[in-house]
């Protein structure tokens, strides 16, 4: 069976039961029960000639309707407090007029409400659009079951009271979805690749520029996913990847996704970032990278967001364009207590030739460094240019 | 979110406010100690904060290597000096404030007397993979 294909499934049959009255947590319960199922008896091959269980991968949604609607209606009836709701479910559903919205883009809305924290939001997201189950989930954020299945009915609880029919914030739902993307454990699921196929499904549904900004700079960081790290699991920066293993099929696709987002002439924050990255992505070597015009795209970002890690990104790209000097000038405005500012420092002296205050400051920045694999490779900057003193 | 380590030391931390040892509680103040750090990490697993938590015997040796064809050295000269940790939880929380937050809860278990012990508690934060746009 095609899990992938049969999650792709799970929002539709959610605001189905939805539609037919179910609430929100229960009808999510629902379809999990019942893709648990699916996932348990259905035969990886359909057997020829046998009515039933081959019966699935004809109309696999179908199928999940059915059961899951099943199992809605078991728990309904078990729950004697909420007779009334059994009458409601026990009725069949009326074939009311077609939905005047797409549900399964409410289903988006709904898991990225603003009510919820950024963790409750990507678990929701996760379980409802992303239709993995708890124990995924919790696999892939390295916390027990329990502690996952908590956090996701506390967020259905929070969201059981907000009404189904009116659309959200579409940015709220992409800073949710860059969440996702941006966590990337790949152990048994690759949050990653989980995020880049919500992404395309919400593309599909809205047309908004920043939703394909989103998508674009995603597909742009995960074409370059395999150079990244060494095969020891150690850091490979932008400049020493080699370019040979990025996969340009998803370049080229990041790239002509962006063009026509920005041919609509609405830029946003994930357009502009897009843009940075295309232009990496399109150098065929680390020297003939064109910094002058990622120069220009962190202006443009820096307008829309003010941000200080924009500016500090910025300073970077000011090194290489201008030079280090350019480059620490740019820096000098900015708080030394932004995340990776020691890093980027260090980095500028090395290239200016004080090789004394880089080695310092790359120790420094190991430090500081909130990952593992950031901090192993500071400290061997540290370390280079140490040793290259005392030759 | 990120996950913290809350280290409670036997030994090796400032001395707590209330600094009774607990041999001399009484055993109702043990029982509503111990109490009160099960239900801190009930009320942790309920929230999905919960990663893991234990008890470390109040015992521990230094070990290090010694060389080719020798056992391993244990102990050293710090015997007598070296911190000794109790036990620890691990959180999975929105914020350092928020764990800093729940440190402070826990430190605030009942010792003698009843009143709240106000022992120091260390909180680490773990490093992590590298998301996945680095560069």
């Amino acid at each position: 069976m095609d899990e992938a294909l049969l999650r792709s499934l799970i929002p539709g049959v959610i605001t189905v039961l939805v539609r037919r009255g179910a609430d929100f947590a229960a009808a999510e319960d629902a379809v999990q029960e019942a893709l648990i199922e699916a996932l348990r008896h259905w035969p990886a091959e359909p057997s020829p000639g046998s009515a039933g269980p081959a019966e699935p991968l004809r109309d696999a949604k179908g199928w999940l309707i059915t059961v899951a609607w099943r199992r809605f209606l078991d728990a309904t009836r078990a729950d004697t407090a909420r007779r009334r709701r059994e009458d409601l479910a026990e009725e069949e559903p009326a074939p009311g007029p077609a939905p005047a919205v797409d549900d399964t883009l409410q289903l988006y809305f709904l898991c990225a409400h603003p009510s919820l924290t950024p963790a409750s939001a990507v678990a929701l997201t996760l379980r409802a659009v992303g239709g993995l189950t708890t124990r995924q989930i919790a696999r892939a954020y390295l916390v027990p079951e329990a502690t996952m299945a908590q956090r996701i009915s506390r967020a259905k609880r929070t969201v059981s009271g907000v009404r189904f029919d009116r659309p959200g914030d579409v940015a709220t739902v992409l800073r949710v979805l860059y969440l996702v993307f941006n966590e990337g454990y790949s152990g048994d699921i690759d949050l990653a690749a989980e995020a880049i196929r919500l992404t395309r499904q919400l593309a599909a549904r809205v047309d908004h520029p920043e939703v394909a900004g989103l998508l674009a700079l995603m597909l742009l960081h995960h074409a370059r996913r395999a150079a990244r790290t060494a095969a020891d699991g150690s850091l490979v920066p932008l400049a020493e990847q080699d370019r040979g293993r990025w996969d340009t099929a998803l370049i080229a696709e990041g790239v002509r996704i962006l063009q026509a987002a920005l041919a609509r002439d609405r830029l946003g924050e994930f357009q502009a970032q897009a843009a940075v990255a295309a232009l990496h992505a399109d150098a065929p070597t680390a020297r003939e990278t064109d910094w002058a015009q990622i120069v220009e795209w962190y202006d443009e970002l820096t307008r829309l967001t003010d941000s200080p890690v924009v500016r500090l990104n910025r300073a970077v790209a000011v090194g290489e364009a201008e030079g280090p000097d350019a480059g620490l000038a740019a820096l000098s405005g900015l708080d030394a207590a932004l995340p990776r500012y020691t890093a980027v420092a260090a980095y500028l002296h090395e290239r200016r030739g004080d090789l004394t205050t880089a080695a310092r400051l790359y120790s420094e920045a190991a430090h500081l460094a909130p990952h593992l694999a950031e901090r192993d490779h500071l400290t061997r900057q540290a370390a280079r240019l140490n040793a290259r003193r005392q030759r | 979110m990120a996950k913290y380590l809350l280290l409670k030391h036997y030994r090796g931390a400032p001395a707590a406010v209330n600094d009774v040892p607990m041999d001399r509680w009484s055993p109702e103040e043990i029982s509503a100690h111990i109490q009160y750090m099960n239900d801190f990490a009930a009320r942790l697993e309920s929230s999905g904060e919960f990663v893991d938590g234990q008890a470390l015997a109040p015992e521990g040796a230094w070990v290090r290597y010694d060389g080719e064809g020798r056992p391993p050295v244990t102990d050293g000269p710090f015997a007598e000096t070296k911190d000794l940790i109790a036990g620890w939880m691990i959180i999975d929380v929105d914020s350092y404030e928020r764990a800093v937050e729940l440190a402070g809860e826990l430190s605030a278990a009942p010792g003698a007397g009843g009143r709240p012990i106000h022992e120091w508690l260390e909180v680490r934060p773990f490093l992590t993979a590298p998301p996945t746009v680095t560069e």
